[in-house]
């Protein structure tokens, strides 16, 4: 789509030796060209969050400590035990994940849209010298961010209620943040093709939630008929769990390099997706 | 009011050689499927002028500024701005080059002082240096007063204000400006004139977009006149009105008594101009109840009207607006 006519290459003498390595150096599908530009735009995010950070840090934590304490209870009741643990503490792990997840799609979601789209806050800063690379990079970073004080407020929670082991629990902030990357990476494909607010809810309801059932949050994977459990293994989300469990749990974790491999995997991909996507909405 | 000066271009513009082109476009193409919206644009701003790209909706103002800013890739033709190739090094060119977009992209979370510090980051400044500059760039936006107001305390008038200063954040040599002030009150689009002339009196190079022919007609030094993606005419406005177009215009309107019983199709002056207009003028044309006579000499036009019983009319020098609609025709473009 980007191609140019053969008859400009001769005359623009910046155009390099090469005019296919031009077309193909403004291809939406280029490698993303990454560079420190992005900080200035994740601080303008971080500035718009501290003016409403309470309502929003007690609105991200609010949801998943009621499905902790609710369904750790409830079903506690009747399920004693899960895999040799209190219900509660298999639950834990799986609101952490499910809490980072959330958060990272809905800032990239809603929030992203609303600046790309709604407040064209994304135009004013490409009209800086700041290239929508850094931009799109930015919101990656913010959301996972975000995401990460997410994950790391439900893990004190649980942490403090004491329903989790903490021998290894310093792992999980780093674990919180590449999961709240790869979410917010797979949350801004969609992002760079929604046509308005409602296309979300697709997302949500065709995506987020038969993966929150089917990734082993509130239940073991190996409920599931083996048909199944090998759909779930191609989920982010049982990925970021089979890690997180065990730490919860006190244990070290089994395939640690192969689940990493599969969220970053998730991450990068998705990313360059929501990349090519969103360069060909927005620099057409 | 007018007693704050902002130095826009300072630094930039000493170092730099004067003679060098803010913006330079040769043979600029964009197409977008089988629609050519810009199908062969040249033009080269000189420093220190006020450039007016004037058209109707559609003609391709904005995409041309979208390709001279590195924001697309043109399908053919060569950009620089400020001297850098273009979309090789947009994103370097850009650091001397202030923009007000068409739409206001304004922080809605952010005070007024706050959308100035954050928007300076993007340039690489530091806050002090930022800080340092937001009472000068606030008094310039005639915003004193504003500095911790929220953006939605603010009026369309102080918003565009705001984002022209905005746009002043790096001292830019080139400021870019779409559409400023539509959909502003008088007063608000008299402050914002009153504050280009300024930028421009004081060096600043300013190339905008309108549809307004008084707006360019009092701040061009040239325009260029566009439409279907190309430039019809260009130069300074009183040279366009010269070249394109008859010097004198007759506007004759009301009833007619001289029709009598001839009353089939169209209104009292497009059966006058039907009988009379080839008689005294070069060209004419009717726009619904009113016909417009082109003429070098409005002499016997107006002895034969004024004989006329019941018609009215209007005599007074072509203008911008006469060439515009003349080349642009009078169709309506939605």
């Amino acid at each position: 789509m980007d191609r140019r006519p053969s008859q400009l290459r001769d005359d623009a003498p910046h155009a390099g030796a090469n005019p296919d390595l031009r077309a193909r150096v403004r291809s939406a599908w280029r490698p993303p060209q990454l560079s420190r530009r992005f900080v200035p735009v994740w601080r303008r995010n971080f500035l718009v969050w501290r003016k409403l950070a309470l309502p929003s840090v007690l609105g991200n934590l609010a949801d998943p400590v009621i499905y902790l304490f609710g369904l750790g209870f409830g079903i506690g009741m009747l399920v004693p035990e899960v895999g040799g643990v209190r219900y509660i503490s298999f639950l834990a792990a799986g609101m952490v994940c499910y809490s980072t997840m959330n958060a990272a799609s809905f800032e990239v979601l809603y929030s992203g849209f609303s600046r790309m789209h709604v407040q064209k806050t994304w135009e004013a800063i490409m009209n800086a010298p700041v290239d929508l690379d850094d931009v799109v990079f930015a919101e990656l970073v913010w959301a996972a961010s975000k995401a990460w004080l997410s994950g790391l407020a439900i893990l004190l929670v649980v942490s403090l209620a004491g329903i989790v082991e903490t021998r290894y629990v310093l792992w999980l902030p780093p674990l919180i943040f590449i999961v709240g990357l790869a979410f917010a990476a797979l949350g801004l494909v969609m992002t760079a093709l929604a046509p308005s607010y409602d296309f979300f809810m697709y997302y949500f309801t065709l995506f987020v939630t038969p993966m929150t059932l089917l990734s082993g949050v509130f239940f073991p994977v190996e409920q599931l008929p083996a048909a199944l459990q090998a759909a779930t293994n191609l989920l982010p989300l049982t990925h970021a769990i089979e890690l997180a469990r065990p730490l919860l749990l006190g244990r070290a974790p089994d395939d640690v390099a192969l689940h990493l491999a599969v969220v970053l995997g998730y991450g990068a991909a998705a990313f360059w997706l929501a990349l090519a996507l969103t360069r060909r909405r927005l620099l057409r | 009011m007018s007693g704050t000066t902002v130095r826009a271009s300072g630094q930039a513009r000493d170092e730099a050689a004067p003679t060098r082109a803010p913006l330079s476009i040769r043979g600029l193409r964009k197409r977008y499927g089988d629609a050519e919206v810009v199908a062969g644009i040249d033009l080269e701003l000189r420093p220190g002028e006020c450039f007016t790209l004037l058209g109707p909706n559609g003609a391709g103002k904005t995409t041309t500024l979208r390709c001279a800013l590195g924001l697309t890739t043109p399908s053919a033709g060569e950009l620089r701005l400020a001297g850098l190739p273009v979309p090789d090094r947009a994103r370097e060119a850009r650091m001397r080059v202030g923009i007000v977009p068409q739409q206001d992209s304004l922080d809605p979370d952010f005070t007024c002082s706050e959308n100035l510090i954050v928007y300076g980051r993007y340039f690489g400044l530091d806050d002090a240096t930022i800080r340092a500059r937001v009472p000068e760039l606030l008094a310039f936006a005639g915003l004193d007063g504003k500095r911790d107001a929220r953006i939605q305390q603010l009026s369309g008038g102080m918003k565009r204000r705001l984002t022209l200063a905005r746009a002043l954040v790096n001292r830019p040599e080139l400021l870019i400006l779409d559409e400023p002030t539509t959909g502003l009150d008088p007063q608000a689009r008299h402050l914002i004139w009153e504050r280009l002339k300024q930028l421009i009196r004081e060096g600043t190079t300013v190339l905008l977009t309108t549809h307004f022919m008084d707006e360019a007609e009092r701040l061009a030094d040239r325009l260029a006149i566009l439409d279907g993606g190309r430039i019809l005419t260009e130069g300074s406005p009183r040279d366009v009105i010269a070249k394109e177009i008859e010097p004198q215009v007759v506007e004759v309107y009301g009833d007619w008594n001289g029709r009598g019983r001839d009353r089939a199709g169209g209104g009292d002056a497009e059966a006058w101009a039907a009988r009379h207009a080839a008689e005294f003028c070069r060209r004419h044309e009717v726009s619904g109840e009113t016909a417009f006579c082109y003429v070098e000499d409005a002499g016997p036009l107006l002895a034969h009207l004024a004989a006329q019983s019941g018609l009215r009319y209007l005599h007074r020098p072509a203008n911008l607006e006469d060439v515009f609609l003349k080349l642009t025709g009078r169709e309506l473009r939605d």
